[in-house]
């Protein structure tokens, strides 16, 4: 395999987005039509009014086969043997719809709600991009159920306001041989900080907006526990879910779930720019972030959250009291020193990816140090502030007015007309790292270096009309000539890129062809 | 690689002379601010006809159910 392994503050990485889902639908019985069925719809949708090559039709199904629990009891010839027919979830029922999208990423139903999972990319940047091709996704699916006469509405946010919470992950593959528990020392004082600079901000305080005011993030006051493996309840700081969807001797994905779903470019890019630079300082100078656990986590995130002067202090486990501010310092001065030591896994610390990020981030901490309100094109929840607060002061409204609750809504609706984000993004006020060009590109083709390629260049190039039956993250399930499920499967992440199979892709016009070359080959 | 394309910030205080990029804002803060205020204004005007009218039934609909 060619090319070399991602450094500095890129690695492998994705972000999946649970959207908020309204409608004033009615069935038959005149009830309101359940988020299941509606999330249904949104899904179909998609497939079904992009144009020919975008995505797999709903129904075509999803290769559950490396998702089962019982990891550890399925062996080497069981990842290569013919795929049954029971492993894929065939959906003739529309609220459990799957699809998978010429970009590599999966559109899907989960439990409620839509959800985007973007495919696997290698930088902080194309993490933004392919994010923001999500929101096209799901805006795509809305506007061809407009046509149909059926109405939808999809929010990239995280909360209701009255005590649901719907996630947000990303994921970043690191090496197995770092010790968890080093990582999740290491993540719990950064995570509890980095809404400071990776907030998409939230009126009202406590899960469900028990007492008035604006806080930070989304997440903090669902946050009830320090490690865990739930991600519904008693959600964990640090999720400890080991599902790696990689080779699992040599890579672990780390599953972030209490960061936000955010639409200021900056802002998804200082979030998963940071946390892979922290996670990087962790893998070579681990000693570096020494001295920085908090007394109380739970409790630190909730009070960082809720201050958005900035002023607040946590409690250390040694009994010093930091801002959220200083925390973030302390994390940004660890990986500018660790960058510079010479240490191979950082790569050149002045170019991509990790120079921008590292520069990035020590301008938006200092503006913040400097005053807050300065951040507003870069950080979303002094974006939100910014505009909700001058709207308070205009309308004397205050933080327990119904019209500043409603703009926090509204803030994250991707129609681009009512969403409060999206106007600020068109209007110049968020900072753009991506532009449009870029993202519509993203919408149809995946990322080039990772394995989504192949998945991706599948779905495009073959179809289902071409004997692409089902994917998953590591494996495509593919016709072959004599009519056969044959599942190939792309266990590393950097595999299948384009520079290591586009001829092979180039050689056939569909599934079959393309395994008659292949034998039992991994790809 | 030096380090001190990172240090900048540390170092302009450190007394080698001032950073041409280090120069303060060119307004104060005052009239920034009321820059800043005049600009939110004419957002807040743009985006009046897109405001849910009902804020309250609005914000009272919606309903999600909890996810992961």
């Amino acid at each position: 395999m060619s090319g070399s392994a991602p450094v500095g503050v890129g690695r492998v990485m994705g972000i999946e987005t649970e959207l908020g889902i309204t409608s004033t639908q009615r069935d038959a019985a005149g009830q309101p039509v359940t988020p299941m069925v509606l999330s249904g719809q949104v899904v179909r949708a998609y497939a079904a009014g992009a144009p020919a090559g975008a995505a797999l039709p709903a129904a075509a199904g999803w290769d559950y086969a490396d998702e089962t629990p019982l990891r550890d009891a399925r062996g080497f010839e069981m990842a290569r043997a013919l795929a049954h027919r029971s492993q894929l979830t065939d959906v003739e029922d529309p609220t459990i719809a799957t699809s998978v999208l010429s970009n590599g990423a999966r559109f899907y139903v989960d439990h409620a709600h839509p959800e985007y999972s973007s495919p696997e990319v290698t930088s902080p940047l194309a993490a933004v991009r392919w994010d923001r091709a999500g929101e096209e996704v799901a805006l795509a699916a809305v506007r061809t159920l407009a046509e149909e006469g059926l109405e939808v509405r999809l929010y990239k946010n995280n909360v209701d306001g009255k005590g649901a919470s719907y996630g947000t992950h990303e994921n970043y593959l690191v090496p197995r041989s770092v010790p968890f528990d080093r990582l999740a020392a290491a993540l719990i004082p950064f995570l509890v900080a980095r809404p400071v600079i990776a907030g998409a901000g939230r009126v009202g305080l406590g899960q469900a907006s028990e007492r008035p005011g604006f806080q930070l993030s989304q997440r903090a006051d669902y946050l009830e526990a320090e490690i865990g493996l739930e991600t519904t309840l008693r959600r964990p700081i640090v999720n400890t879910r080991d599902e790696p969807h990689a080779t699992p001797h040599l890579h672990r994905r780390l599953h972030v779930i209490v960061g936000d779903a955010t639409m200021a470019d900056v802002t998804t890019y200082l979030a998963l720019g940071s946390l892979s630079a922290v996670l990087r300082v962790v893998e070579t100078h681990p000693h570096l972030l020494d001295g920085l656990a908090l007394a109380r986590p739970v409790a630190a995130a909730q009070q960082v959250s809720h201050d958005p002067t900035l002023r607040a202090t946590v409690e250390l486990a040694d009994g010093r009291h930091l801002t959220g501010l200083d925390l973030l310092e302390a994390h940004l001065d660890a990986a500018e020193q660790a960058a510079v030591s010479g240490h191979e896994a950082w790569g050149d610390p002045a170019e991509e990816p990790t120079g921008p990020v590292l520069r990035r981030w020590r301008e938006v901490l200092d503006t913040l140090r400097r005053d807050p309100s300065e951040a507003a094109g870069q950080v979303e929840w002094v974006a939100k502030h910014q505009l909700l607060q001058r709207f308070s002061e205009r309308s004397g409204a205050g933080w327990d007015d119904p019209r500043l609750a409603a703009m926090d809504i509204q803030w994250h609706d991707l129609d681009p007309d009512r969403g409060l984000a999206r106007r600020l993004r068109a209007a110049g006020r968020l900072d753009r790292l991506v532009g449009d060009d870029e993202i519509a590109h993203a919408v149809a083709h995946p990322p080039e270096d990772t394995r989504a390629w192949f998945r991706g260049e599948v779905v495009r190039r073959y179809g289902a009309g071409g004997g692409v039956r089902a994917a998953s993250w590591d494996s495509v399930v593919l016709v072959d000539g004599r009519g056969r499920l044959r599942r190939v499967r792309v266990e590393e992440p950097t595999g299948g890129r384009r520079d290591t199979v586009a001829d092979l892709l180039d050689r056939h016009t569909d599934a079959a062809g393309l395994l008659s070359e292949l034998s039992s080959e991994d790809v | 690689m030096s380090q001190q394309q990172f240090d900048r910030r540390r170092d302009s205080g450190a007394g080698d002379g001032p950073e041409p990029d280090a120069t303060p804002p060119p307004t104060a803060p005052a009239a920034q601010h009321a820059q800043r205020d005049e600009a939110l204004d004419s957002l807040l005007d743009e985006i009046d006809g897109v405001l849910e009218t009902n804020a309250t039934e609005f914000v009272h609909g919606f309903v999600q159910k909890g996810g992961q």
